[in-house]
């Protein structure tokens, strides 16, 4: 998994984003000073859908930022916003040292063709074009000339291995191909922010870890700063640096998998996640720490491995590991042992609640 | 059992039975109460010359630069067509049969056009078709262009809706006479014609189709950077290219229909006017000939622009079209000049079976004559003059005593209250049909029919539909056209009656035997392709002229569209419910009239809609065979030059059609889809 730096690619701050009769009329110039949850809950009484309601969040370059929720928690409306897709109520958003919020015309043409990409739920491919030239399309838009930008559609269709495809109409594709058609289109004018929304979700789930991983490996290669939508918890743990959920338009956590699997900051985030197995979800640098004294012997784990790989050693006896890299780090078995009880009591709970 | 709970609205049309009988009882007394009384009627039509005539005149030089547009290509496409040898011209039409719908297409090309070069028809052909052919890509263009502007504008919507439904019902004919002023005599006035009535399906094929271009196609178009118009060019439009072709589709069956009615103002030597001219020459090999031609054009173009609304793989890659149509082209060349055409043998062979056909008719005129007199004194004629006039020694054998007139009253008082009893709505429209059985549809108190429609369009429609009916029987009234109004509805609901009875019958056997069907579907589909002007020739040869032949060619082709709804219903009834029924155990005749027929109700609905819409706009061609309606008078106004009596008629048709459309269109069917 990439490793974000600490520079900021895209930062919101109290974006609101409300369907109905009239939005425009809540939001005067001088801004909203009532508490979110209070205005949120006017607007509902008054006929009006609050989709997005008082977000605030940064996205990192080169990290992978999911946001997560029930469908119609205003996932879609959000990464919409983002895109420039539908206009905001209120709030701000930069992008790139840019007010992404007040930008139009020509200048938002501009930042989508150069800087931005997008996959959609339901691909969006054109019904008309072949595999080809969908990819090739945006920059055919951009006016890129014939031979060069079928050059570079033939090399994003390579990269997600859809090279022997080239001539196929999205009709006689599956839906994977055709969502891989999708990626590599969005991928074709090198985007630096790159948002998914839901991009496997349409997709027969048997397929979906294989296409995880084939966008964990896409990523690997391109280090792109990703917005990812998904309303599947496991999906959002495999695949996030960070994770915002989502619930009735609001931000109610925002973290590491490992923060939001094991600190809910209420009942429902821990509901939420209570049907995830810790031991595959929580990874080995998510509980290492600074080695104390003698480093630990055995053979190191690596740090981005769920902890799970540690439990033949463990339950031979071993007490410490020692965490692969050079930053010193080691997993002790108390921690471990620790999330593995979390583990037992949900299971337990699980099986309560159904029988 | 309890008697069902009456309500609200039972009260107003039980009320408006008693007024409804109370006047017709009263009109025994009062004649003017009968028809519209004659000294109210206004003389609008000269009125309306008077204001019409000058602006169109005014218009003129207008009317002069748009003749010449269309004039131009006209003649380049006629000399275009006239010039190609017939060889090349068939090998050029196979090519683009093939490519669009393939090997099936193409052969069926080969042998049509085979067939109309043998007739010797081809130059007459190829002259209608250059007519299709500027009209076609005009009324493309435009209707494109209206339903891309009305998308972006959705306000003009509903405006333009309206606009387009008069633009299809008003008769061309009404309004031939003011095209004539303006854009004096010849193609033009006829090209325009077409061009009006066939732009509506573009538009709306336009606007369904970029209405349904998915948002994820705008949206991946958006972010891949596309501009206003090339989101419009490159991506919206090609997704919704094939609901654009279908439009194509639509647009060119309907300029040819067009193009071949509006023959009848002549000098294009066409084969539409050859048609006619056989027709009025009564030479029956000739004329069925040329409308042999004209379905045959009719199949080949509908095919053909149906086969380029199809997405898929195709026999042939456009270049290998290209290359072929150059071919042709050097065909043309190395062929031009000589005299190809086959010379009189087909005509002299059409003229031949003029014999036999006659033989024939002479042969089955019993037969016919049966069916006649069955459906003239059965149907037509208590529907035009009722059982009080129809009751005569002439007619009926026996006359119209007090005795009767009491047993009638009786009866259908009693079985009125019979069916009232269990279901108010039931009674009272017993109570209707008996009351317009004694006094026919034409002889109905002229207030009552004011009263009828007045308190059915405002309950369903509202004022705007209330405005609209009360204004189209008073033009009807004040313009003493009443009288055939009343007939006009009169033959329409005589022509809908047996439509249903015959086409509900095949819908209902179709929806049940999968093999009836498939049998009967190409049979539609022919029928629906094929221009209005065709169907009078079988009525015409059949049964002379008169009001009964008009009603068969309306039948004839008004018949589709309950076959196609009926069956499309019954199909269609929930599965779930259906299953229900048989678990209760109904019977195959409980279930089609208990389950399956009220769960089709709303297909049903639309099917008797369309039916009506199509005998409306058979009526202005039907009249060509006799008949003593409003499209007589249509006739009649276009025959004097009188464009104020042409228009007024045309516009009291197109309130009937637009009103009984309305009406039968409830609110949650008007978008629904037609079945295919
Ligand atoms: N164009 C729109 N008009 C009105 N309401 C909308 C529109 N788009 C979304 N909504 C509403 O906003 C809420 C959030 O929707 P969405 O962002 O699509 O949710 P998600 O993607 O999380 O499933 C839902 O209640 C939805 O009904
Ligand atoms: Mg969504």
């Amino acid at each position: 998994m990439a490793q974000a730096s600490s520079r900021i690619m895209l930062s919101c701050k109290h974006l609101w984003k409300v369907f109905g009769p009239r939005p425009a009329y809540y939001f005067d110039t001088a801004g909203y000073r009532i508490d979110p949850e209070a205005l949120a809950a006017r607007l509902r009484g008054e006929g009006h859908i609050p989709a997005v309601v008082d977000a605030s969040f940064d996205v990192k370059q080169g990290e992978i930022f999911v946001i997560m929720g029930l469908s119609g928690s205003g996932k879609s409306t959000l990464v919409r916003c983002l895109s420039r897709l539908l206009d905001i109520e209120y709030g701000t958003m930069e992008f790139d040292g840019q007010d992404l919020a007040r930008i139009s015309g020509r200048d938002l043409i501009e930042i989508r063709r150069r800087k931005m990409g997008m996959v959609f739920q339901s691909f969006g491919l054109m019904p008309h074009l072949t595999a080809l030239e969908n990819v090739a399309f945006p920059l055919k838009l951009q006016g890129v000339a014939r031979s060069e930008r079928e050059a570079r559609a033939r090399e994003m269709l390579e990269l997600v291995e859809l090279g022997s495809r080239l001539d196929a109409l999205p009709s006689q594709l599956s839906g994977g191909q055709q969502q891989r058609v999708g990626i590599a289109r969005s991928l074709a004018p090198d985007p630096d922010l790159w948002f998914l929304d839901e991009p496997f979700s349409a997709l027969d789930p048997l397929i979906h870890r294989q296409m995880q991983d084939e966008f964990l490996r896409l990523q690997n290669q391109l280090k792109k700063t990703i917005v990812f939508i998904t309303h599947d918890i496991m999906e959002a743990c495999r695949l996030a640096d960070r994770i915002a959920l989502m619930r009735g338009g609001r931000i109610i956590q925002l973290g590491t998998p490992a923060e939001i699997l094991l600190s809910p900051v209420d009942d429902y985030v821990a509901d939420f996640t209570a049907e995830v197995a810790l031991s595959r979800a929580i990874r080995v640098r998510d509980l290492a720490r600074p080695a104390q004294g003698e480093p630990p012997e055995g053979p190191p784990v690596p740090a981005a491995a769920p902890i799970e790989v540690v439990l033949p050693a463990l339950a031979a006896g071993q007490r410490r590991f020692r965490v692969e890299g050079d930053g010193g780090l080691e997993l002790e078995a108390g921690a471990v042992l620790e999330v593995l009880q979390r583990d037992a009591r949900h299971g337990f709970r699980a099986d309560g609640a159904s029988a | 059992m309890t008697a069902p709970r009456v309500r609200a609205w039972h009260r107003v049309w039980g009320g408006m039975l008693a007024l409804s009988v109370l006047l017709v009882a009263l009109a025994q007394q009062f004649p003017q109460l009968g028809g519209f009384p004659t000294g109210l009627v206004l003389n609008l039509s000269d009125w309306l010359n008077a204001a019409v005539t000058p602006a169109f005149e005014a218009a003129r030089p207008l009317g002069v630069l748009l003749s010449a547009l269309a004039e131009t290509p006209l003649a380049a496409i006629r000399s275009a067509l006239a010039w190609a040898p017939w060889p090349a011209a068939i090998l050029a039409v196979v090519l683009i049969a093939l490519y669009s719908g393939g090997w099936r297409l193409a052969l069926f090309a080969a042998a049509a056009l085979g067939t109309v070069v043998a007739m010797g028809y081809w130059p007459k052909a190829m002259n209608t078709l250059a007519l299709v052919l500027v009209s076609v890509p005009a009324a493309v263009g435009i209707g494109f262009a209206l339903g891309a502007l009305a998308y972006r504008f959705p306000r003009t919507q509903p405006a333009l809706i309206v606009m387009l439904d008069v633009m299809q019902t008003w008769p061309a004919f009404g309004y031939l006479i003011p095209l004539l002023i303006l854009f004096g005599f010849g193609p033009t006035a006829g090209l325009a014609a077409s061009v009006i009535f066939s732009v509506p399906p573009m538009v709306r094929n336009t606007l369904v189709g970029l209405r349904e271009v998915p948002p994820a196609i705008v949206e991946s178009a958006l972010m891949a950077g596309a501009r206003p118009g090339q989101l419009f060019w490159q991506a919206m439009v090609p997704s919704a290219l094939p609901q654009l072709l279908v439009g194509v589709n639509q647009t060119t069956m309907a300029s040819l229909s067009m193009v071949i009615i509006i023959a009848i103002i002549g000098g294009f030597n066409d084969i539409g006017w050859e048609v006619l001219s056989a027709m009025r020459a009564a030479e029956l090999g000739r004329s069925l000939g040329a409308g042999l031609v004209i379905v045959l054009i009719a199949v080949l173009l509908d095919r053909i622009t149906r086969g380029f609304a199809r997405r898929g793989p195709r026999v042939m890659q456009a270049r290998w079209l290209l290359a072929g149509l150059v071919l042709a082209l050097v065909v043309a060349l190395v062929l031009s000049g000589q005299d190809l055409l086959p010379g009189e043998q087909g005509q002299r062979w059409l003229r031949r079976i003029d014999g036999w056909l006659l033989d024939f008719v002479a042969w089955s005129a019993p037969f016919f004559a049966v069916l006649r007199n069955a459906i003239t004194y059965g149907v037509m004629l208590p529907m035009r003059i009722g059982f009080s006039g129809s009751a005569s020694p002439m007619v009926w054998g026996f006359a119209l005593t007090p005795e009767i007139t009491a047993a009638y009253v009786l009866v259908s008082a009693a079985i009125a209250l019979l069916l009232g009893w269990r279901s108010p709505q039931r009674g009272i429209i017993a109570g209707f049909a008996a009351l317009l059985f004694w006094t026919g549809l034409p002889g109905f108190p002229w207030p009552g029919v004011f009263l009828v429609v007045g308190v059915a369009t405002w309950r369903k429609g509202g004022t705007g539909l209330f405005a609209l009916a009360m204004g189209g029987l008073a033009l009807a009234g004040l313009s003493g056209l009443w009288v055939p109004m009343m007939q006009s509805v009169y033959l329409c609901a005589v022509a809908v009656l047996i439509c249903f009875a015959i086409g509900g019958a095949l819908g209902v056997i179709a929806a049940e035997s999968d093999r009836f069907s498939a049998f009967l579907r190409p049979i539609s589909d022919t029928l629906q392709t094929m221009p209005q002007f065709v169907f009078l020739i079988p009525a015409l040869m059949l049964f002379k002229v008169g009001e009964f032949t008009a009603l068969i060619a309306i039948v004839l082709y008004a018949v589709v569209p309950p076959i196609r709804y009926v069956e499309h219903g019954l199909r269609n009834a929930r599965a779930d419910l259906v299953e229900a029924g048989v678990q209760m155990g109904a019977t195959t005749w409980q279930m089609l009239w208990q389950v399956k027929l009220p769960l089709a109700r709303s297909s049903v609905l639309l099917g008797l809609n369309q039916t009506i819409m199509a005998a409306l706009s058979m009526l202005v061609i039907a009249a060509l065979v006799g008949t003593r309606e409003l499209g007589q008078q249509v006739y009649v106004a276009l025959s004097r030059a009188d464009a104020g009596a042409g228009l007024i008629s045309g516009a009291i048709i197109t309130c009937v059609a637009l009103v009984s459309d309305r009406l039968l269109r409830s609110r949650s069917s008007i978008h629904r889809k037609v079945p295919e």
